[in-house]
Parts: C-alpha cells; sequence; structure tokens
C-alpha cells in the first residue's frame, strides 16, 4: 500500500518575488512573444502592471527548497512522470507581487498500470497569497511513479 | 486586464486558433528548464536517459503546457484565464511538430464574472494527443 501517513502534511511556506527579467525569459521558453510580457508601458496601460504566464508559477521550482517541499513520498527520481497539472488563478499576480507559497500532499494512492506495472500517484498542492493577504493562486501537480524506467512509446 | 472575447459574440463550439511549433528543439527544452527551474535530468542529460533504458531527452510536459497556454491566452487575452489543467499523455520528442488548439464547450457565469469554458489539447505530427486539458476564462 501506498505511505498515507504524507497525506495532509506541508512544506514550509516560501516566498516568490515575482520579476521581470524572470518573466521575460519564461516567456521566451513557451514560445509567447506578447508585447505585455516585453513592454512595460504597454502593460501598465492595458493591464496596470506586467503580467504574468497562465503556468509562471512553475518557476516556483527556484524558491522552493527541502523544508518548503511536503516530500515526494520517496518516489524514484528515474521513474516519476509528471501526469497532470492544473491552475486556478483567483487574482492578479503582476510583476512587483510577493507571494508567499505553501504546499501540501493532497492525495496518494496508487493503481495498476499497464506496461509500467504497479504506479504510486502523488498529489500536490500549493496555495499562493498575495502581499495583501489575498489569495492568489492555487497550482496542483500530480506526479506519478512508474512501475519501471520509463520506456519510449 | 484586456478581455479579448465579449461573452455574447462567444459560441458553443469556437475553436481556439491553433498555434504550431514544426520541430521542437533540444535546446528549447534546455531553455525551459533554465526557464522553470525544472532540472529533471529526463530533459536534457543523454547519458542520464539513456542509464534509464529510455533512447533519447523529451520535452517536459510543463514546456508544451506553457506552448498551449499560449495559444489560450492569444485567443482569450492574457490576465483572463480563471483555470487551466492539463493531463499529460503521449511524450514530445524533439523533432515533433506539435499542434495546440482547443474549443469552447460551455458559458456560464461565475463569481459575477462571465465565463467561458471549453477542452484544450496538444497533438503530435501523428495526430496522438500529448497533451489533454481544459480551461475556463473570463469575458467582457
Amino acid at each position: 500500500m501506498a505511505d498515507q501517513s504524507i497525506v495532509g502534511k506541508t512544506g514550509k511556506p516560501f516566498k516568490i518575488p515575482i520579476e521581470w527579467s524572470k518573466v521575460r525569459e519564461f516567456a521566451r521558453a513557451i514560445k509567447d512573444p506578447n508585447p505585455l510580457y516585453f513592454d512595460p508601458e504597454l502593460a501598465k496601460k492595458e493591464c496596470g502592471g506586467i503580467p504574468v504566464p497562465v503556468t509562471f508559477l512553475q518557476t516556483a521550482a527556484f524558491w522552493q527548497d527541502e523544508q518548503s517541499s511536503p516530500g515526494m513520498g520517496g518516489f524514484d527520481l528515474r521513474r516519476i512522470l509528471h501526469g497532470e497539472q492544473e491552475f486556478e488563478l483567483l487574482r492578479p499576480i503582476m510583476v512587483g507581487d510577493v507571494l508567499t507559497g505553501v504546499a501540501r500532499v493532497a492525495n496518494m494512492f496508487e493503481k495498476e498500470g499497464g506496461r509500467g506495472g504497479k504506479m504510486r500517484f502523488l498529489v500536490v498542492e500549493t496555495e499562493y497569497t498575495n502581499q495583501k493577504g489575498e489569495k492568489a493562486a492555487i497550482a496542483r501537480s500530480t506526479l506519478i511513479e512508474t512501475g519501471q524506467a520509463v520506456k519510449a512509446s | 486586464m484586456p478581455a479579448k472575447l465579449k461573452f455574447d459574440q462567444v459560441k458553443v463550439g469556437d475553436e481556439i486558433p491553433a498555434f504550431v511549433v514544426e520541430g521542437v528543439t533540444r535546446p528549447d527544452f534546455v531553455r525551459y528548464a533554465g526557464a522553470s527551474g525544472d532540472f529533471v535530468p529526463l530533459h536534457y542529460d543523454q547519458t542520464f536517459v539513456e542509464a534509464a533504458g529510455i533512447p533519447t531527452v523529451f520535452a517536459q510536459g510543463m514546456f508544451t503546457a506553457g506552448l498551449l497556454s499560449k495559444a489560450l491566452t492569444d485567443y482569450a487575452g492574457v490576465g483572463q484565464v480563471r483555470n487551466f489543467k492539463v493531463r499529460f499523455a503521449t511524450r514530445v520528442w524533439p523533432g515533433d511538430t506539435v499542434t495546440c488548439r482547443g474549443k469552447v464547450t460551455n458559458k456560464t457565469e461565475k463569481n459575477g464574472e462571465k465565463i467561458i469554458e471549453g477542452d484544450l489539447e496538444v497533438v503530435n505530427q501523428k495526430g496522438e494527443a500529448a497533451i489533454k486539458g481544459s480551461f475556463a476564462a473570463a469575458c467582457a
């Protein structure tokens, strides 16, 4: 059975300052040339500030450390797949904001897989609050540990 | 935030214009690793993936999801997306051509906002789904 004891476990709160250079770099990496990410004057006029791409909170990886991660349930890095990802975007997130994230293990379960054998699933939910104390976003990530190394399909 | 869509003008069944990337590359994956902080070696370290029995590196799911999000914000407007959900299916390999697209399946109101909901997908050159997803976005 999957170890249920880590469900509900939270990591230490971590800060993620939203920085323009990182927003630009991220927008380039996802091949999005939208001028709202690159032209601060236009962004200010249209959005009241520089907005962030939909999946930008993935960059939390730069700000989370071992203490702020609720743990990986002992999953083997060589057998991990990213199964699902969801973002609930509750309020605008802009350059200059400082978000505080708290990651929590929302679920952990096992399923019999096909070719890969027994699979374990870990659902981590990270809630982000902005500097005004408003809930800004929830990121929900499902990781899958396959029964054997991931093969080419 | 600029709402690009007028609720009354959106119809269920409307399609999100496709965003096609021809031939994704290893440098694309490396750039995304640096931008996102996802340094899982499966996506850039050939020695590591061969030792794991995989022929070559493949795209971060969230790189491909990022391409898909660009198609969505081009359609609905930056800052208008309220929910974005993706499930990863087939992996995306270097050289693959990916088509990001979607369509509107529902119109509703939530928290005082006019919301459109719909399906999203990314398919490769063989027509296989790399991502299946869904979205909700606010309209004017």
